[in-house]
């Protein structure tokens, strides 16, 4: 292993893993986490400079991939590292494609640039938006390459061949390395036909791949957003408005300038509505160090004006919501007349789900660096998102937004907040505000109480069944502030939210009809990890146990029965004009039921539904396809002697098409299963005159590792179909599933989450 | 006030507020940024550090409580990342973001130290300050058994 030591460790710090043990020996990946070429920190040395000249020489034919004369092959990451494993995954497309020996490879984080594509790491498409793509610039360099070496022996390209780091010519024997041919290959025209290996040739794509960044985390060398340093560099910790669109009216910061190491107070300007990506206003304390600017900021002295949210209180809204489901709306889904179904209907089902907000709460609360010299900005920061935050910044500071360069760090978990990059901003106001590099510390507080939160909800469901049980009317209305309110003024939410669990849901009913309905915002709403999905895989699945209830029947066959027969669901089964799809055609990416059929299977056979009437404990099952990805759950509940509800194990069984980085798919769908136990368990965000109540882990509850099940079993299902989603799809059949489970363990049916709300758990 | 920090078995003299947490010592003052900063209110874990081979949340621990006591952080707990949890998080890949992870792996250390054959109630009430987001609890119960095996076999 090896490692610069000296100041400008951020930017070019190198590491190689060494002695990986286990199931993921086989495979080593060097990392190198900060900027990939441009603008080099004043404290860099003469070695550094050097050794940046040397590396800019080789085979460069695109932005991601370098071939250096020494061997070496840099692979760039332009995705964003949350957790989700993705510096572990998609570079692999790449050296495969190269036929790379992967101990040789070192990963470089890009910085944000237009240039490498769609950067904005969400909605869990890194890898099937960029499979094919990153594969044709590895093949790229491997045919300049490889045509390099042709020319060398002047034999046809055809009949050579790359892999393990060189080129072979196996009529004659002879080899040449990748180092070898670099300079001769970047002389040579980029080629235009790109051809892909056949797949059998991508040697590590779909294997279990060892973490990149896993050593350096172990050993507290990996850099997080708050962990970058620069010279002269202030912390500043901002107090904000508690209310979305409050201001401060006046402030005096006299206290505040008398704690040791306060350098400035800085007041930020209001943000107008919508208020978007704009960083919240309020008055920033700037400090030597952290200590300073939090004694600082708790000596400061604010008078606030809550604005238009002030009176926002969130179990009032929830009777807002519970009148906007109680009437009609805009009908986005429909199949034959369910409003004549529901009235001939032998017996009827209803039931009104509610799921509150949410917090982000990423281990890691926002954070981001900025220097600015009145031309030109750089920017550090852990942001999902780097394209925005580069043109937020921008406009902030005035400037063109090539006069800016963000970096990436390590996120230290994001979840969907750090792709709104108004804490970014509010670290280039204050570099320009002061004159001194910033960094922008939020506290834990400053997270759960400014968040762009993951919004309220209130679903309606109805049902109709004939005299035989059989369902034959389905009605669903939807009501949550849409995210779209924080980027315009409107109540409506669009199909982007609505395909993720009413408009997709494949039903087998002659009657269908789907209403969105209304609902006004009255703090920043954001996406969370699977977004929509999470309140309407939760009421959907939830009420299809109701129904089984409500029959007598076995709620696994009921599921079955009501997705129906193996088939591809189209738009007009559906009712719908059009689906977003997840930004993918139908036609690639069909609603399949056998697919969904099989994941259940799966997963009951796994978990011995047939088994599950044992005493004092009871299973619960539920299904969702989300992100293109089909997931189905079981969650066994059981009591402990203190009498509380404790899940003791849950199964998932997951088809998500091509994978590209089996352990980190696992990884994903371990997490996922936590996170959403958590959520559905202790997680809620109350308001109250429009400020958040929940201030920190006291009040905003995770789960703990004493609360998380004894096991989880996974279960891939091998396909070579089109790669769907892993990061989210995970999370929302879990919360259904327990609350199916509470419902067999204890006949009381959860319709409001979080669960502790009602039972002891 | 004058604070004599001995970290990872090095001498820092720093002229600091004998209030400031140790986190933010560590992290602004000595420069190891391996101890995170999760919450300030000892709810998290992510700053646990070991003093005098204590775990301590280094967020809520004044420096002047570690003035002229050994501190060992994540950067120390080993010369090279060999300690037997930091080889077995490698393994099982029990990283998600990371964040949390050095927190993680500081509170199992100082629980093998006193408690080398842990049970299973024991591991889940020692680690049970320590949040992790991403949800990563099942591997880093695996890890600190196979970190406990591999000691068994004197590896």
């Amino acid at each position: 292993m090896t490692a610069r030591s000296g100041p400008p460790i951020l930017l070019l710090r190198r590491t190689f893993l060494a002695g990986l043990g286990g199931a993921l020996t086989g495979l080593a990946l060097g990392s190198r986490v900060g900027v990939a070429g441009p603008a080099l920190p004043p404290a860099v040395d003469e070695a550094v400079k050097a050794e940046a000249a040397a590396e800019g020489a080789g085979l460069r034919p695109n932005l991601f991939v370098h071939v250096t004369p020494n061997g070496g092959v840099t692979i760039a990451c332009a995705r964003a590292e949350m957790g989700q494993g993705v510096r572990s995954s998609l570079p692999v497309l790449i050296a495969d494609e190269l036929g790379a020996d992967m101990r040789r490879v070192e990963v470089v984080q890009a910085p944000g640039d237009p240039a490498y594509g769609d950067q904005n790491t969400d909605g869990s498409h890194s890898v099937r938006g960029f499979y094919d793509a990153l594969r044709k610039l590895g093949a790229c360099a491997r045919m300049m390459l490889i045509a390099a070496a042709a020319v060398r022996w002047r034999v046809p390209a055809s009949t050579c061949e790359a892999h393990d780091h060189a080129v072979h010519h196996p009529a004659t024997g002879r080899s040449l390395g990748f180092g070898e041919l670099a300079i001769a290959a970047a002389k040579l025209p980029v080629p235009q036909d790109i051809l892909l290996r056949p797949r059998v040739e991508l040697l590590h794509v779909g294997k279990e791949l060892p973490l990149l960044d896993g050593p350096d985390i172990v050993t507290g060398r990996a850099i997080f957003g708050a962990d970058v340093r620069l010279p002269g560099m202030l912390t500043a910790v901002i107090a904000r408005p508690p209310v979305v669109g409050g201001r401060a009216t006046q402030h005096d910061a006299s206290k505040t300038l008398a704690v040791p190491g306060v350098r400035h107070v800085v007041p930020l300007p209001a943000p107008q509505p919508p208020f978007a990506f704009q960083p919240l206003g309020g008055v920033a304390v700037v400090a030597d160090d952290t200590w300073s600017a939090l004694r600082g900021r708790a000596r400061l002295e604010v008078t606030w004006a809550p604005g238009a949210n002030g009176d926002y209180d969130s179990s009032e809204y929830c009777e807002v919501l519970l009148a906007a489901v109680s009437a009609p709306g805009h009908v986005v889904r429909e199949v034959g007349d369910v409003v004549r179904a529901l009235g001939s209907a032998s017996k009827r089902v209803e039931a009104t789900y509610h799921v509150p907000h949410l917090a982000h709460a990423a281990m890691e609360p926002p954070v981001a660096v900025v220097r600015f010299d009145g031309q030109k900005c750089e920017v550090w920061a852990a942001t999902q998102n780097p394209q925005a935050a580069r043109k937020e910044v921008a406009r902030a500071l005035d400037i063109a937004p090539d006069q800016v360069t963000v970096n990436v760090t390590l996120l230290g978990g994001a979840f969907g907040r750090k792709s709104k990059p108004d804490y970014v901003v509010e670290a280039a106001l204050l570099a320009k505000a002061t004159g001194s590099p910033v960094r922008v510390q939020w506290t834990r507080e400053d997270d759960i109480q400014h968040d762009y939160y993951h919004t309220v909800s209130t679903q309606r469901l109805e049902a109709g069944l004939d005299e035989v049980g059989k369902v034959v009317a389905w009605r669903h209305r939807t009501a949550f502030p849409p995210i779209g309110s924080t980027f315009t003024d409107t109540t409506l939410s669009v199909p982007g939210e609505l395909q993720q669990g009413v408009l997709d849901v494949p039903l087998a009913i002659a009657n269908v009809r789907a209403e969105n309905c209304e609902a006004r915002a009255h703090t920043r709403i954001g996406w969370l990890r699977s977004v929509a999905n999470i309140y309407h895989a939760f009421a959907v699945q939830s009420f299809i146990a109701e129904i089984a209830h409500a029959r007598g029947s076995d709620p696994r066959e009921t599921l079955l029965e009501i997705i129906g027969p193996p088939r591809l669901v189209g738009l007009e089964e559906l009712g719908v004009q059009s689906l977003p799809n997840y930004d993918q055609p139908l036609a690639e990416h069909p609603i399949d039921t056998g697919r969904h059929r099989r994941v259940i299977e799966r997963v009951t056979d796994m978990a011995r539904w047939s088994d599950r009437e044992q005493r004092n404990r009871a299973l619960g099952l539920a299904v969702h396809r989300s992100f293109l990805t089909y997931v189905a759950s079981v969650v066994s509940v059981i009591r402990d002697p203190e009498g509380r509800l404790v899940v003791d194990e849950v199964w998932t069984s997951l088809d998500a098409g091509t994978l590209v980085n089996r352990e980190r798919v696992r990884s994903q769908f371990e997490g996922a299963v936590i996170f959403a136990l958590g959520h559905a368990l202790y997680g809620e965000i109350t308001m109250k005159g429009g400020a958040t109540v929940q201030s920190n882990f006291r009040d905003y509850r995770l789960m703990r590792i004493g609360e998380a099940p004894r096991a989880i079993h996974l279960d891939i299902v091998d396909s070579d179909g089109p790669s769907g989603g892993a990061g989210e799809p995970g999370v929302p059949p879990v919360a259904p599933a327990l609350a199916n489970a509470i419902f067999a363990l204890t006949g009381q049916r959860v319709r409001e989450l979080p669960i502790a709300r009602s039972l002891k758990v | 006030m004058k604070i004599h920090l001995h970290v990872n078995g090095k001498a820092h003299a720093l002229e600091l507020d004998p209030d400031m947490p140790l986190l933010w010592a560590l992290r602004d003052h000595v420069g190891l940024t391996g101890t995170k900063y999760g919450c300030g209110q000892a709810l998290c874990g992510a700053c646990v550090v070991h003093l005098d081979g204590e775990a301590v949340r280094s967020c809520v621990t004044p420096v002047s409580r570690a003035d002229g006591r050994a501190v060992v952080t994540i950067e120390g707990l080993s010369p090279d990342g060999s300690h037997p949890l930091q080889k077995a998080w490698v393994e099982l890949a029990v990283p998600q973001c990371g964040f949390c992870q050095a927190g993680q792996i500081m509170t199992a250390a100082a629980l093998l130290k006193k408690n080398p054959q842990p049970s299973e109630v024991d591991i889940d009430t020692s680690m049970a300050g320590n949040l992790c987001r991403c949800g990563t609890y099942l591997r880093i119960r695996a890890a600190i058994e196979r970190a406990v095996a591999e000691k068994g076999k004197g590896g």
